[in-house]
C-alpha cells in the first residue's frame, strides 16, 4: 500500500517539475536573449537602433529599420493576400459544405500545416520567384531583381499561414449556436444575410483572433522567406523590390557575427524584437480565444 | 429580393474560389517538388553520403542528412515526449486542481508554441556559448525537444482533457491511485490522440531547419557521437539549393521530395493509427 502512495507522490513530483520547467522555459529564453542584448542596448540609443536605416556592424552603426520594414512588408503582404481566401474557405466549409466534404479536406488542411519551410522556400524558388520575374514583372513593366522579393515572399508565407486562420476560424464559427442561426433564418433572412450579421458579428472577436495568430506565424518565420525575399538591407518601396525580414537576418549572419564587436548583441537583440513581438500577439489572441471558450463573448 | 439571391451567389462563388485556391497551393506545392525533384532522384542519393567534390557536382549523396535527420528528431521527439507527457498529465484535474498553475502552465505553452524556431536556434545558441560548446547532436536534439514540447503537450492535453470523468472516478471508486488510474485508464483511452500528437510533433521536429541551424551545424559525416556535429535533410535541401551549380541545385530538389515523402507518410501514418485505435475507445 506504502509502495503506491510512494510512487504515485513521487510521480507527481516529476510531473510538477516538468510542468514548472515548461513555464520556466519562456522566461529564461526572455531573460538569456535580454542579457546577451543589453550590451548594444546600453551603447547604442533605443531610438538609433529601432528608427535608423544605416546598418554597417564593422562600423559599428546598427539601424534596424530596414530589417524592420522588412518584416512588416513581408507580413503585411501575406497578412492582406491570407486572410480574405481563408476566412471564405473557412466560412464555407463550416457553414456550406457537406460532411463529406469537410472530412476530405480537414486532413489536406493538417498536410498544408505540416509541410516544412525549407519545402515552401524552395516551391517559392522554383515556382513563385520564376513567375514574377518572367510573367508578372514584365507584364506590369517592373524592374526586379530576378523576381526576389517582398510579393514573393508575401505569397510564400500566405500560403504557410492558411493552415491557421482556416482552422481557428473554423473552431470559432463551430463554437456559434445552431439557435441562432435558426432565429435569424426564421425571421426570413437568406442564408448569407445570417452568415452576415449574425454568425460573423457573433464570431469576430474569435476571427480577429485568428488573424493574429496567423499575422504572428507569419512574423517569425524564417527560411522560406529568406530563400526568396532578395536580402537587401533597404527599406523596400514597392512589393516588387527586395526585403530583408528580421528572421532572415538572424539566420544570415550567425556565423560571421562573432569577428566584429557587438554585431552578436545586435543580431540576439533582433532575436528578443521577434520574441517581443510575438509574445504581445500571442496573448493577445489567446485572451480573446479563452473568453469564447468560457462563453463570455 | 433577387439583388439578394445575386449576392448570394457571389458570395458563394468566391468561397468555393478561395477553397480551390488554398486545395490548389497544396497540389502546386507538393507537385512543383516531385516534378523537379523525382528525376534528380537516385539510389545514391539515399545510400551513400556526400563525397569529396559533392559540393563541386560530384558523386555522393545524402544519407548523412537523412541519418542526422532521424537521430536528431527522434532524439528530439523521445525527450520532449517524457516532458509532454508528464506535463499533459500534470494538466488534470487531480493534480493540479484546474488551478492559476495549470492556466498559467496553458498560456506558456501557447506562447512557447507561437515563438518562431529562429529564435529557440538563438537561445540554444546563447546556451552553448554561455558553456563554451560547439554545434553538436546533443545540442540540436534539446533545441527540438524544447520545440516540439509545447506541440505534443497541448495535442495530449486535448485528448486527456476528454476522456470522461466518470470512467476515471469507476477506477478511484476501486481503490486506484491517480497514477495507476492514469496510466491504465486515461493512457489507453487517450492512446490514438498521444500518438497523433508524438507524430505531429516528430513531423515539425523533422522539417525544422532554423533551430538547428547553428545548434545542430553542418557535417558531411554521420555522427558518431552526441558531441559531433551533425547535417539534417532540411538544412541539406538549403544549402545545396544556395549552390551556384545546377547539379547540386538538383540535389536540393531531390532531398526535398525525400523530406516531403517522409511528411507524408507521417501524415498518413496519424490517420490510419486514430482509424485503427478509435474503435477500442469507451465513448
Amino acid at each position: 500500500m506504502n509502495i503506491r502512495r510512494l510512487k504515485d507522490n513521487i510521480s507527481s513530483r516529476l510531473m510538477l517539475a516538468a510542468t514548472v520547467f515548461a513555464c520556466l522555459l519562456f522566461f529564461s529564453m526572455l531573460i538569456g536573449l535580454y542579457i546577451r542584448a543589453r550590451p548594444i542596448l546600453s551603447l547604442v540609443p533605443i531610438s538609433d537602433l529601432l528608427f535608423s536605416s544605416v546598418w554597417g556592424p564593422s562600423d559599428g552603426k546598427f539601424g534596424f529599420l530596414p530589417f524592420i520594414m522588412g518584416t512588416l512588408w513581408v507580413t503585411g503582404l501575406a497578412t492582406i493576400i491570407a486572410v480574405p481566401i481563408s476566412l471564405l474557405s473557412s466560412i464555407y466549409l463550416s457553414e456550406y459544405a457537406g460532411n463529406s466534404l469537410r472530412n476530405a479536406v480537414k486532413p489536406l488542411i493538417d498536410l498544408l500545416a505540416g509541410i516544412p519551410s525549407v519545402v515552401y522556400g524552395l516551391w517559392g524558388v522554383l515556382a513563385v520567384v520564376p513567375f514574377i520575374k518572367n510573367t508578372l514583372a514584365p507584364a506590369l513593366g517592373v524592374e526586379t531583381i530576378g523576381g526576389y522579393g517582398v510579393l514573393a515572399g508575401g505569397i510564400v508565407l500566405s500560403i504557410m499561414v492558411f493552415p491557421i486562420i482556416i482552422s481557428v476560424t473554423g473552431e470559432v464559427l463551430r463554437s456559434v449556436t445552431q439557435d441562432m442561426r435558426e432565429v435569424s433564418l426564421s425571421l426570413g433572412a437568406t442564408k448569407r444575410q445570417t452568415i452576415k450579421h449574425v454568425v460573423l458579428r457573433k464570431a469576430r472577436p474569435g476571427i480577429f483572433a485568428a488573424i493574429v495568430l496567423g499575422f504572428s506565424r507569419a512574423f517569425g518565420e524564417t527560411m522560406a522567406v529568406l530563400m526568396v525575399v532578395g536580402n537587401v538591407p533597404k527599406v523596400p518601396a514597392s512589393v516588387f523590390d527586395p526585403a530583408y525580414p528580421l528572421p532572415a537576418l538572424i539566420a544570415n549572419t550567425f556565423g560571421e557575427m562573432m569577428s566584429i564587436p557587438l554585431y552578436d548583441s545586435a543580431i540576439l537583440l533582433a532575436a528578443l524584437m521577434l520574441l517581443i513581438v510575438v509574445l504581445i500577439f500571442n496573448i493577445l489572441a489567446r485572451m480573446v480565444l479563452i473568453k469564447i471558450e468560457k462563453g463570455v463573448i | 429580393m433577387e439583388l439578394r439571391r445575386v449576392e448570394e451567389s457571389i458570395f458563394k462563388i468566391l468561397m468555393i474560389l478561395s477553397l480551390v485556391i488554398v486545395m490548389g497551393s497544396l497540389l502546386g506545392v507538393i507537385g512543383t517538388i516531385l516534378l523537379k525533384g523525382l528525376p534528380a532522384l537516385n539510389i545514391d542519393m539515399l545510400t551513400k553520403t556526400a563525397q569529396g567534390g559533392y559540393y563541386l557536382g560530384k558523386g555522393g549523396g545524402i544519407l548523412n542528412a537523412i541519418i542526422g535527420s532521424a537521430y536528431l528528431a527522434i532524439g528530439g521527439t523521445v525527450l520532449a515526449f517524457f516532458l509532454s507527457i508528464g506535463i499533459a498529465f500534470y494538466l488534470q484535474k487531480e493534480y493540479s486542481g484546474g488551478t492559476r498553475l495549470s492556466n498559467l502552465t496553458r498560456l506558456c505553452l501557447d506562447i512557447l508554441w507561437g515563438t518562431p524556431s529562429i529564435v529557440y536556434g538563438a537561445f540554444g545558441f546563447t546556451v552553448l556559448m554561455f558553456f563554451h560548446m560547439r554545434a553538436s547532436l546533443l545540442a540540436g536534439i534539446i533545441v527540438l525537444a524544447l520545440l516540439e514540447l509545447p506541440i505534443m503537450t497541448r495535442a495530449m492535453e486535448e485528448v486527456i482533457k476528454t476522456v470522461p470523468q466518470e470512467l476515471k472516478e469507476v477506477s478511484y471508486s476501486l481503490g486506484a491511485t491517480r497514477l495507476e488510474t492514469t496510466l491504465s485508464v486515461v493512457s489507453k483511452q487517450a492512446l490514438p490522440g498521444l500518438l497523433t500528437g508524438v507524430l505531429i510533433a516528430f513531423g515539425r521536429g523533422i522539417g525544422d531547419a532554423a533551430s538547428i541551424l547553428f545548434t545542430a551545424g553542418y557535417t558531411d559525416r554521420i555522427p558518431t557521437s552526441l558531441f559531433d556535429a551533425t547535417a539534417s535533410l532540411p538544412l541539406a535541401i538549403f544549402f545545396q539549393l544556395s549552390s551556384p551549380l545546377p547539379q547540386v541545385q538538383q540535389k536540393a530538389y531531390a532531398s526535398a521530395v525525400i523530406l516531403l515523402m517522409v511528411i507524408l507518410a507521417i501524415s498518413i501514418t496519424t490517420r490510419l493509427l486514430s482509424r485503427k485505435y478509435n474503435k477500442y475507445i469507451i465513448k
